[in-house]
């Protein structure tokens, strides 16, 4: 076994998806296909190899500070699910 | 005591860039909630960041003038973790390759100096502001995003302070840095210099570190040093018991001055770190950190070492002008006009800042009475056209009028009165007037020539010249 | 020939020569999606107010000789592509009333041109899949055969090519997401070098794979549809800026002395027979045009479909976190409290297939596990990539199956989520290399189904690969085939 039906849930838990006990199983199952395939993976020595992040070379793309406008409350409230005046409104946090 | 307190300090400073980090909102403070925002800040599907140039820049100068070593490759991470003021799922944040490492600030508490390492500093995005807003009927939570993605550098020293006394001198000299760089308002209340406190005890004399509490939500060198001192003497009391320190994040409440476990609310956290996709690596050269050591202010350090050896100022007159860019350069700048370092310090450190104080704390930088128009006040002084006493009286009227000096002596009539015909006439008058004192002053009783001085000055209203006063009095009494 | 048949090219001289205008192109394209897209089901929203206006604006600018070659072309968008004012779902019950308010840079850009737009295309949701069964919005069929998958993820932009509802479509390609449903739809679609398109404004799958590409009835509209949208944009840190070429100019330079590459490992014993003859009368008659082919080997091919789950999914399981239900998207009504509003919110939003893409990104980059899954894959990646830079030392251009087999049958694939993914074991190292690949029809199976050949260039190479597709349906004319529609 690659992963654990724990394992599932607690990455669940940390990717925030509500799973029911039926996704957990056949989650379980298929995670653990597709992670013994990747396991392929370490045949290959990979020693002294530089990762990549992009595979096409690039760095330092910067924008001057210089403001280009803000799209306004309405626009950044008007696909809100819940609102209260200017506010996004969530249920409360107790901190 | 029998522990050894063990600090580190997180500090957050947000920089004073016109737009935020990754877009080009404005990150003014206090505006409605929400009206700073676009589609990248909001975190709306399909948008994407670019960094903003002069928060590398700002970085760079934090790194020099912390004695730091600057990083040539930097890369962007996204610290992964849901919160409502975190609009991406992520806050983009450097992780193992922080843009400044091994750097260090020296402190001095009562007398004794110190090296606080730094041990780095990095760029990332603020979150936005969760409020419990005051709306009838809400009682549910409220997410204002104006500040989401606005520049933070957090600075990390390493725990090398042993006192509160220690951190918060070890504070206010970072916070004297960023605000000398010009990168930071360090405005505590408005969130602009934030500090967290890692505070741990270990028994006098061991090497090896206890366990440590975070301390979050400190916005005030007071609470810092509430805050840690209430850490303290809690974590004593456990040890004392034979307990032991949970490692968590406490949060300090400014009403009762203690700290609260915030366990519970925060399950074990795994911020799943990895490269930014969105974002390319940062190359700093050289050239690039040259050129930003070369556009360095003076340091509070270097001037106020300037200060005494250049201008011959005492140890805490220096430390005192230094205390702000602004009032230093407030002293330098009169200085310039009015090369009596002396007199420019007694007097920025005694009356202008008196007359600031009165006036509601304004700030040097908004004093009505500009370096020239004080340099112009020393000079009228300086050639005997006024008094001394006379001087803080038109400096009075300077800073409510902005009017300048020759002005106000013109029309109040405070010209001093040098002629010695005049000031004859006046001390004639006080010595037949005092006849006793002046039998009492020639039998030996010497102390008394102040009162004529006095006499003869409130005569004259305070105009007579001083020298020529005690000239001729000297003269008269022995005569 | 009827309006809606017609290339972007073709089209546009006959709203130059004021044959037709643009309301009637757009009408006669409406018309047809009213009549055919139930059948298919391509179009997840489709806009007809708004592209009449847009089409009367086009007719305006063609009326005062302001006509660019996109001016008044009616196009399609795969529903990733962010429009100001028009609901963009990503084939998501998460994003299902969401109502953007900008557009993204590859749309401005083609209204920028005057190109009119006629809808917003289905798809994989969020682009995870090959067969367009993931959409929310239902499957979309295969025009040449309704009981198969159009491909995937950009299912609805391929299949509108075939069915003839739009003109031209813009898709996304992360493994194979724009070349493997051209090719199972007989459509051209390029998938342009990373950093060639912007990506501002395209909702993101996987940040480093992600490409924005046109799918068009030939290689000339691909070219220019390219030519369109290409080029730096200030608003995407990973958008490249070096100039973009006239893409048109080069097509018909021809293959004679062209170095075309045969990967070994790309012509394996389970290649599907049609799809083998079609790769075999490809290579001959590249060589009867005077191509010079010769075997190169790309060593690591074999490790692409697991290094490309590892990285693409890593990067999802952070691109979907914003879908949160707190500023826009769906919200779980009865959910108490905060976490139960985010974790449900994103289990009643979400499909299976992305929320197993999720978990598998979560995972391989959760505490414990992030060196031996992500930190390995990306130095898998850097092979590769190296690979491909090696076998580009030797030919100008590598030639390709797209996939083992035609379009597969409905539901064929999706018990086993594996199989699905190996499936894509073609295209997905084009991406991981970041350079750029096209698929072109070569033929059809005994059933009747589109064969599509894949042409690999080096980074930037897009030129040379137009070039080469370019000579290849100039001689087969397999494009000129219509699905039964
Ligand atoms: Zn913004």
């Amino acid at each position: 076994m690659k992963i654990t039906r724990e394992q599932v849930e607690h990455v669940a838990r940390l990717a925030r998806l509500e799973l029911s006990e039926a996704e957990l199983d056949t989650f379980t199952g298929q995670m653990d296909s597709i992670l013994s395939y990747v396991e392929k993976l370490n045949a290959l020595d990979t020693e002294g190899i530089v990762p990549t992040s992009h595979a096409v070379p690039m760095e330092n793309a910067f924008r001057a500070d210089e403001a280009t406008g803000s799209i306004g409350v309405e626009a950044a409230l008007a696909n809100a699910p819940l609102r209260a005046e200017s506010f996004f409104r969530v249920p409360k946090v107790i901190e | 005591m029998k522990y050894q307190v063990v600090i580190g300090l997180e500090v957050h400073t947000q920089l004073t860039t016109n737009t935020k980090i990754f877009c080009g909102c404005s990150t003014r403070f206090g505006a409605e909630p929400n009206s700073q925002t676009c589609p990248v800040c909001l975190g709306l599907p399909g948008a994407l960041p670019v960094l903003n140039r002069q928060v590398v820049e700002y970085a760079i100068r934090a790194g020099l003038a912390t004695n730091c070593s600057i990083t040539k490759r930097n890369v962007f991470a996204r610290k992964n973790y849901f919160y409502p003021d975190l609009p991406k799922g992520y806050q983009i944040s450097q992780f193992d390759l922080p843009i400044c490492q091994h750097g260090h600030l020296d402190i001095e508490v009562e007398g004794e100096k110190k090296r606080i390492g730094i041990t780095r500093i990095h760029m990332e995005e603020d979150a936005g502001k969760l409020v419990h807003a005051d709306i009838p009927g809400v009682d549910d939570s409220c997410v204002d995003l104006n500040r989401a993605c606005t520049p933070l550098l957090e600075i990390v020293s390493e725990p090398d302070m042993r006192s509160p006394d220690e951190a918060i001198a070890y504070l206010k000299k970072l916070h004297q840095i960023v605000m000398y760089l010009g990168i930071c308002d360090g405005n505590l209340e408005e969130g602009s210099f934030r500090c967290d406190a890692n505070v741990s005890l270990m028994p006098v004399g061991s090497t090896v570190f206890g366990t440590r509490a975070e301390l979050k939500n400190i916005n005030s060198f007071k609470f810092i040093k509430q805050a840690i001192e209430y850490e303290i003497e809690r974590q004593a009391e456990i040890l004392d018991d034979g307990g032991k320190v949970v490692q968590e994040t406490r949060l300090f409440d400014p009403n009762t001055g203690t700290t609260r476990s915030m366990r519970g609310k925060e399950e074990a956290h795994d911020y799943r770190y990895f490269p930014d996709p969105d974002l390319v690596p940062v190359i700093i050269s050289d050239d690039w950190i040259e050129k930003v050591r070369g556009g360095l202010p003076e340091l509070p350090e270097t001037k106020r070492a300037r200060f005494m050896s250049e201008l011959g100022l005492s140890e805490y007159d220096a430390e005192v002008l230094v205390a702000s860019r602004e009032l230093a350069q407030y002293f330098e700048d009169t200085v310039a006009l009015f090369p009596q370092a002396k007199t420019v310090s007694n007097w920025v450190m005694g009356e202008v800042t008196r007359a600031l104080n009165d006036d509601n704390n304004r700030s040097i930088a908004q004093c009505p009475v500009t370096p020239a128009l004080l340099a112009d006040l020393l000079k009228l002084m300086e050639k005997g056209t006024i008094s001394g006493k006379i001087a803080k009286t038109v400096f009075d009227e300077m800073y409510k009028t902005g009017k300048t000096p020759e002005k106000i002596v013109e029309e109040k009539g405070l010209v001093q009165v040098s002629d010695t015909g005049a000031i004859e006439a006046m001390v004639d008058e006080v010595l037949e007037k005092n006849a006793g004192q002046v039998a009492e002053y020639r039998g030996g009783k010497e102390t008394l020539f102040g009162f004529f001085v006095g006499q003869v000055m409130r005569a004259s209203k305070g105009k007579a010249n001083p020298a020529v006063v005690n000239e001729l009095l000297l003269k008269k009494l022995q005569g | 020939m009827e309006i809606f048949d017609l290339t972007i090219h073709e089209l546009h001289e006959k709203l130059k020569a004021k044959e037709v205008s643009s309301v009637e192109a757009t009408r006669a394209m409406l018309d047809r999606i009213e009549a055919v897209d139930s059948q298919v089901n391509a179009y997840i929203t489709v806009t007809p107010e708004q592209a009449l206006v847009q089409a009367e604006d086009a007719d305006r600018r063609i009326a005062a000789g302001e006509i660019a070659p996109l001016t008044g072309i009616p196009v399609g968008l795969k529903d990733i592509f962010v429009t100001k004012g028009i609901r963009t779902t990503c084939g998501s019950r998460i994003l299902e009333n969401f109502v953007p308010p900008y557009d993204g840079t590859a749309v401005a850009r083609l209204k920028e041109q005057g190109a009119v737009i006629v809808g917003k295309l289905n798809q994989d949701e969020f682009a995870m899949g090959s067969s367009n069964e993931s959409s929310y919005f239902g499957p979309c069929k295969n025009p040449w055969d309704l009981s198969c998958t159009p491909g995937g993820s950009s299912g609805g932009s391929a299949a509108a090519i075939a069915a003839r509802t739009a003109t031209a479509t813009l898709g996304t390609d992360t493994g194979g997401s724009i070349r493997q449903p051209a090719s199972h739809c007989g459509c051209v679609g390029l998938k342009p070098t990373y950093g060639r398109v912007s990506r501002y404004g395209v909702i993101a799958y996987a940040s480093s794979l992600d490409q924005v590409g046109p799918l068009t009835r030939d290689v000339t509209d691909s070219a220019l549809l390219l030519g369109a949208v290409a080029g730096y944009d200030p608003r995407d840190s990973t958008s490249v800026n070096t100039p973009v070429p006239d893409y048109l100019a080069s097509l018909a330079k021809g293959v004679k002395g062209m170095k075309i590459g045969l990967p070994k490992q790309y012509f394996i014993e389970g290649l599907d027979p049609d799809v083998k003859r079609a790769m075999d009368e490809a290579i001959a008659l590249y060589q009867s045009l005077g191509a010079d082919i010769r075997e190169v080997s790309l060593p690591n091919t074999e490790y692409a479909v697991a290094t490309y789950y590892i990285i693409a999914t890593a990067e999802a399981s952070a691109n979907l976190a914003r879908y949160d239900g707190v500023r826009f998207g769906h919200r779980a009504e009865d959910a108490r409290g905060l976490a139960q509003m985010y974790s449900k919110s994103r289990a009643e939003g979400f499909g299976p297939e992305v929320k197993r893409r999720i978990m598998l990104g979560t995972y391989a980059l959760s505490s414990g596990y992030y060196d031996a899954y992500y930190v390995k894959a990306q130095k898998v990646r850097t092979l590769i990539q190296q690979d491909f830079l090696n076998a580009f030392k030797e030919v100008d251009v590598l030639l390709t199956p797209i996939a083992p087999t035609p379009a597969f049958k409905i539901a064929e694939k999706l018990e086993d989520p594996l199989q699905m993914y190996l499936s894509d074991i073609f295209t997905i190292p084009v991406n991981l290399a970041g350079t750029c690949g096209i698929s072109v029809p070569a033929g059809f199976s005994a059933a009747g189904l589109p064969i599509g050949l894949q042409l690999v260039g080096k980074p930037f190479g897009e030129q040379e690969i137009l070039t080469a597709a370019y000579s290849f349906e100039r001689e087969t004319k397999w494009h000129l085939k219509k699905a039964p529609l």
